[in-house]
């Protein structure tokens, strides 16, 4: 129910290029930090396009070895750095100050700051190209790989790698402060944490998690360049460093780093699929502790991505790892158990959300298996580990940025995207992304190594990699209805009202788009669902405005 | 839910009772985040910290023949660790003095503090090119490299936080701090406290620590 009655019509953000350069809006920068996001997702794209095109069949056909390294390299690292984690920092940025009451982020300044490092950042992960030769050690740019000058790339592209990760990082920080500051400080009155809509809630863990685990890759950046420009010895075993140090201080970040990608997915799945089911979120509490528990133990579980360096402790980590699937398993059923006799609403965003679901459960399980150190000690480094990361980060975490995108669309722009052409592109979504990634299981378990150019077509890996090749450009055209219709509905789509789905939480109580103090009236906050509420007469609208600066509930401390 | 009933919330009970309170009572906004950027700090310290002790760690003997004896406490690096330790006071007293609405005092403790840290950065820079002149450079092993990435890094957040305090000494001068409005003057303090407890364990690790 409408508690504005302000005109839903996309031309509220009809003003100058100047005032979106400008912006502080967290609205505005959270779609930026969309366009940038899906930008240099489809750099990232058409780069693993020519990987895949490449590895059709045996043989080296477009291009040679060297290039090959930069193609794969650049693949993940922009799609890891500049797609998915600040494609789910743009949705937290539009919808978090949104569900939970607030005008706007708590540092609206360093907010447009940490946006404008990104293109910057990227634009210099990419200038290797032009400047004889991106990063190619892989997204990982272990050393002595990406260290020493006859082993690496020639040319300055490792170190434009280096710079650009470092001001993404620091992006990502500053990003992480201001999320936890307006979490903690700028609820509406009577949002307690307890009443926070799910996502807010995995945002919140997220950006715990980037505060405390992005310097450390900083740091490890840092020593890196140092070793390679003004001849440091950290990871150089000649001089007495240490190569497998920089694989420690390396994963340190990047495996809480794969929560950053997947949790806020999370979160956006956790509120589509009560609306579209017509049900609570099951086990509310359940969820939230189990989020909490996913990013505790992140931070101890860095070391099974090293269990065949044998110079870590294989129990240990072992064990860890197995046991972060019990939180992950408590959400798989908090998922089904919402599901589980709804009343469901098979639209766009629940189909995606259902993808999410599907995929990343296959994602979990063929994880587990490496869990496992002898299984891992005989699928590391092969296909099985290219299958499992694509089944969590593109079943998982793009599937769920699909969902959201097609679930917060008409709140960003005050349109529907088209159902039909939305389901479309989910049906050849779904479709290519399995036909590239299952056979990749396959792949791996007959032994084909990753990020290599060319195999022996005595290998019997032809025919698996053909499929796969299929699957990407399949995926590759999945892309041509969602811009059409992103396009199409921008121009003439339906108007969406102020709450199309029936939605549950804040951001569904004001205009599409919303104006840019985000509301008149606030209703009463009585649980985590008070659009709900006040539809049901639970709750009364609020007569007053909120006071300009909304009261925490509970102090930080 | 109105405003007034939040403005009730006694202050002082809070855990962070004697930091900047915004009108209702809790942690300001721009104190809370500078909080949180110290901790991504430490992190990133913590990364830097570690590789020394894996590195130092690995070392058959630690410091090196070379430089057994390069690193010196007199006459250059402990007076600076001195200067350095009485600028964290100087500045806490600039803190406190501003809390009681009393800006004479808040400005000539926080001008001393400001020079305290040119003067500490003056004297690393000092210490730096004698021991480059002895032979210790960025490139000789995992003992220089450890020593000046950590020292380095340390300096360039003492060059950070005498920034940061120059404009909050600028803005003092303005006249725009109050016992009621100074976030600036704590978030900058905190800053200048944490990198002091950087450089003390930065000091006890290079300096105090027995070599093996």
């Amino acid at each position: 129910m409408a508690t504005t009655a302000l005109t839903p019509a996309a031309s509220a953000y009809r003003s100058g290029l100047y005032a979106w350069l400008t912006t502080t809006d967290h609205k505005k920068i959270g779609i930026l930090y969309l366009i940038n996001s899906f930008v240099f997702f489809f750099i990232a794209g058409i780069l693993v396009l020519v990987v895949r095109a490449e590895l059709a069949q045996p043989g080296l056909q477009l291009v040679d070895d060297a290039f090959y390294n930069e193609l794969f390299s650049m693949h993940a690292t922009v799609m890891i750095f500049v797609f998915i984690i600040p494609v789910l920092a743009g949705f937290g940025n539009f919808v978090v100050p949104l569900q939970i009451g607030a005008p706007d982020m708590a540092f609206p300044r360093i907010n447009a700051m940490s946006f404008w490092m990104l293109p910057l950042g990227g634009i210099l992960l990419m200038l290797g190209f032009v400047t004889g030769g991106a990063a190619a050690a892989g997204w990982t740019s272990y050393p002595p790989l990406s260290n020493d000058q006859p082993l690496a790339a020639v040319g300055s592209g490792q170190d434009l790698w280096i710079v650009g990760l470092v001001l993404i990082g620091t992006s990502s920080i500053l990003g992480s402060i201001n999320f936890l500051v307006t979490i903690f400080k700028m609820r509406a009155p009577g949002m307690t944490l307890f009443r926070m809509p799910i996502l807010v809630w995995t945002v919140l863990v997220t950006s715990v998690l980037v505060l405390m685990a992005t310097p450390v890759i900083t740091s490890a950046l840092i020593m890196l360049f140092i070793d390679r420009n003004y001849g440091g010895s950290f990871f150089d075993p000649r001089l007495g460093g240490d190569p497998i140090l920089y694989q420690n201080v390396f994963w340190f970040y990047s495996h809480p780093a794969v929560y950053v990608m997947i949790l806020p997915a999370m979160g956006m799945i956790s509120e589509i699929l009560p609306v579209f089911s017509r049900k609570p979120l099951f086990g509310y509490k359940a969820f939230v502790f189990a989020t909490a528990g996913i990013g505790a133990l992140g931070f101890s579980v860095w070391a099974h991505h090293m269990f065949t360096t044998g110079a870590v402790y294989l129990p240990f980590f072992s064990l860890m790892t197995f046991l972060i699937a019990v939180p992950t398993g408590v959400k798989m059923f908090n998922w089904i158990f919402t599901l589980w006799r709804g009343q469901l609403t098979l639209a766009t965003p629940l189909l995606f959300a259902l993808g999410f679901l599907s995929m990343f459960l296959i994602g979990g399980i063929n994880g587990a298996f490496s869990a496992s150190v002898p299984v891992d000690f005989a699928l590391h480094d092969t296909y099985w580990v290219v299958a499992h990361l694509h089944y969590v980060l593109f079943g998982g975490s793009v599937f769920g940025v699909m969902a959201g995108f097609y679930f917060w669309f008409p709140k960003m722009t005050g349109r529907m995207l088209s159902e039909t052409v939305g389901k479309i592109q989910f049906v050849l979504m779904f479709v290519g992304f399995n036909l590239t990634f299952f056979p990749m299981h396959e792949l791996g378990l007959a032994g084909m190594p990753r990020r290599i150019a060319d195999y022996s077509s005595a290998a019997g890996w032809n025919d698996m990699n053909m499929l796969a090749t299929i699957g990407g450009f399949t995926i590759a055209v999945s892309m041509v209805p969602f811009l059409w219709n992103v396009f199409v509905s921008l121009r003439s789509g339906k108007l969406a009202g102020d709450d199309p789905w029936e939605g549950n939480t804040l951001e569904w109580g004001t205009s599409s788009p919303p104006p840019p103090y985000n509301f008149d009236h606030l209703p009463e906050i009585r649980s985590e669902r008070p659009l709900f509420d006040l539809r049901h007469g639970r709750t009364h609208a609020g007569a007053t405005m909120p006071d300009p600066a909304p009261q925490p509930t509970h102090s930080a401390g | 839910m109105t405003s007034s009933s939040h403005a009730l919330v006694p202050s002082e009970h809070s855990p962070v009772a004697g930091l900047a309170h915004d009108q209702r009572g809790g942690i300001s906004n721009p104190v809370l985040g500078m909080l949180l950027f110290i901790t991504s700090e430490v992190m990133f310290f913590g990364g830097l910290f570690a590789a020394y002790f894996s590195v130092r760690a690995n070392a058959q003997q630690w410091p090196p023949d070379d430089f057994s004896h390069t690193l010196q406490i007199l006459p250059l690096v402990g007076p600076a660790t001195i200067l350095l330790i009485s600028s964290s006071f100087t500045c806490q007293f600039a803190v406190w003095a501003i809390r009681r609405d009393d800006r004479t005092a808040f400005l000539r403790n926080m001008t001393v503090t400001v020079a305290l840290g040119v003067i500490f950065l003056l004297m690393q820079a000092t210490d730096y090119s004698v021991l480059g002149s002895e032979g210790l450079t960025l490139s000789s092993g995992t003992f220089g490299t450890t020593y000046y990435t950590l020292t380095g890094f340390h300096g360039a957040h003492v060059f950070g936080g005498v920034i940061m305090l120059s404009v909050v000494l600028y803005r003092g001068m303005a006249g725009q701090f109050s016992s009621r409005h100074h976030d600036a003057v704590e978030g900058a303090s905190l800053y200048w406290h944490f990198v002091d407890v950087v450089w003390i364990l930065l000091f006890s690790l290079l300096y105090l620590l027995p070599g093996t």
